[in-house]
């Protein structure tokens, strides 16, 4: 096994030992919001010509569930090692700045795709209408939960106290995310408000998703990937940059 | 093999700024190949920070450190695979039973299969019943045992455990230091700090000690216990006379209600001291020898370096 594999399966067997809290209840989350949603909206709106609202519910909500666990696998892993003290588990050993970050944000994506496949999965029973272009979904899902991953780990590498992480999520991660056209269509929007929401790169990450799996969407599939791709290199470089400092976690 | 000259643990020069805080205010060390080596001091005075460095938990503001020739910074991957460290605070991961962590750890140096010494330590450490238990399932004196398990998975030729007895009961104590022992008869470099100064003082061939991030004494034990105080000889003795004979009075250290406290360098010069007593008139009804301990050394060498 080598340094990397180890703290990846670490990792991995963490969310996974704990999965109750960690895969079955954001999965019953995300039905929730498509029972609720989709039976109060359903006939009211149709955010796409030719789905249901229900229909066009599920992709999002799959998504969502994707980014929430990324960002949620690595930030939480890591404020509680930090806080507990156990990370000195992980500074002690050989481990490279590199491959500590590889190994929490591919656990990160990891955990993202078994919720994203478990809320897919349950929605078969709402009708789900199958995938027009399965790399693009792989392509978004992938991107999208790398993203999450390392905001996790920014996260968790700045917050001192639980509190702090907590802010980020609720005031970051939550609104970008309701806010990024999961239970709506942007074209829905005031033109302001359309404007506005092409600001936010999780609407990117959102609606490439929703190309994958429909064929259609607000913007292009190649314009969602450039800005998601761009979003992540730079992601990735900051968090390397700070892990390779030392920053908050080697005095 | 590694060279047998090259220090297990070479310190130059070593700064830590805190802000205004300087931690360690310039360290230089060597620790041999093979020592059991004691890093003593009050709180504050640098130990966990000097301790730190090393392991790459800390980086220093200036100087450099290097773990069996391999600087800590530079050739980070050589020096923590020589290095294991046993943490003063009592840390584990919640998610795992004791082997899966002790299986992960080795992982992280880059160890497949590593059961078979896995057991050896559990059996060592006497935490072989315990193996498949959640770490939160075990007292405070077993996750200690685990921490030190846990810095031997991957053989570390020098070995550093902070505190490793606070607030750990005598048996394991004295397993633990059974178990030390026998490492560092197996060539193992130990490095040790403490707060029970008879620990260092049983255990220890050399000592530094350590007062606001500066080496104020680095010697042998028994010369840091020479260098501060002597041994005695106590004569408790009837129908001694007020003024004491001169050869007597010469190494007179103190004198109270019929004991005497009298120095000596060899043992040699008891029977002369015995002899001074009872041509003195006197009747010895008791002695003893006092030897100096590491305690008051200690207390010694942290005073001299106040004034």
């Amino acid at each position: 096994m080598s340094c990397f594999s180890a703290l990846l399966y670490k990792e991995l067997l963490r969310f996974w030992k704990v999965g109750f809290q960690t895969v079955a209840a954001p999965v019953i989350t995300s039905l929730l919001y498509l029972m609720i949603f989709g039976h109060v909206l359903e006939g009211r709106l149709q955010p796409l010509e030719g789905v249901s609202y229900t229909g066009f519910l599920i992709p999002g909500l799959v998504m969502m569930s994707v980014l929430q666990n990324a960002f949620a696998n690595s930030s939480s892993s890591l404020i509680q090692s930090k806080i507990t003290g156990n990370i000195i588990f992980v500074l002690l050993p050989p481990i490279s700045y590199r491959e500590f970050f590889a190994a929490y944000v591919i656990a990160s994506v990891v955990r993202g795709v078994v919720v994203g496949f478990g809320v897919w999965l349950a929605s078969l029973f709402f009708g789900w209408t199958g995938v027009a272009h399965p790399w693009w979904v792989l392509g978004f899902v992938l991107l999208g939960g790398a993203i999450l991953g390392t905001l996790g780990l920014i996260a968790g590498i700045w917050a001192d106290k639980f509190d702090q992480l907590a802010a980020f999520q609720k005031f970051l991660i939550m609104p970008l995310t309701m806010l990024s056209g999961v239970f709506y269509s942007i074209r829905s929007l005031p033109e302001f408000w359309q404007q506005v929401s092409h600001l936010n790169p999780f609407f990117f990450m959102i609606d490439g998703f929703r190309y994958g799996v429909f064929g259609a969407s607000d913007v292009s599939p190649w314009l969602s990937f450039v800005i998601v791709g761009t979003a992540f290199v730079l992601l990735a470089a900051l968090t390397l940059q700070l892990l390779q400092r030392g920053y908050k976690l080697r005095g | 093999m590694p060279n047998p000259d090259t220090p297990a643990i070479s310190v130059r020069g070593a700064v830590k700024q805190y802000g205004a805080l300087q931690a360690l205010a310039g360290v230089d060390l060597d620790i041999h190949q093979g020592e059991f080596f004691g890093l003593l001091g009050p709180n504050g005075a640098g130990k966990t920070t000097l301790i730190s460095s090393l392991a790459g938990l800390v980086r220093l503001s200036a100087g450099e450190i290097r773990v069996m020739g391999h600087e800590v910074v530079r050739d980070y991957r050589e020096a923590r695979r020589k290095l294991g460290v046993v943490p003063q605070e009592l840390v584990f991961d919640p998610f795992f039973s004791v082997r899966e962590l002790l299986r992960i750890q080795s992982g992280y140096f880059g160890i497949r299969r590593n059961d078979d010494w896995i057991d050896e330590l559990l059996a060592n450490l006497d935490l072989s019943h315990k193996a498949d238990i959640n770490m939160r399932a075990l007292s405070g004196g077993m996750k200690r045992r685990v921490l030190v398990a846990q810095a031997l998975v991957h053989k570390p030729p020098v070995i550093v455990l902070d505190e490793p007895t606070a607030g750990v009961d005598v048996e394991l104590r004295q397993t633990l230091w059974q178990f030390i022992r026998k490492l560092n008869r197996d060539d193992h470099t130990i490095v040790l700090t403490t707060h029970y100064l008879e620990e260092a003082e049983e255990l220890c061939g050399r000592i530094a000690m350590l007062k606001q991030g500066r080496i104020v004494a680095l010697d042998s034990t028994p010369n840091i216990l020479r260098r501060v105080s002597q041994r005695a000889l106590q004569i408790r003795a009837a129908g001694m006379p007020d003024v004491l004979p001169t050869f007597l009075a010469e190494h007179l250290l103190a004198r109270e209600s019929g004991v005497l406290q009298l120095r000596f360098d060899r043992h040699a010069e008891i029977e002369g001291l015995l002899a001074a007593v009872r041509e003195s008139g006197a009747l010895i009804e008791d002695i003893a020898i006092t030897q100096p301990d590491l305690e008051q050394a200690f207390v010694e060498i942290m005073q001299e370096n106040s004034r």
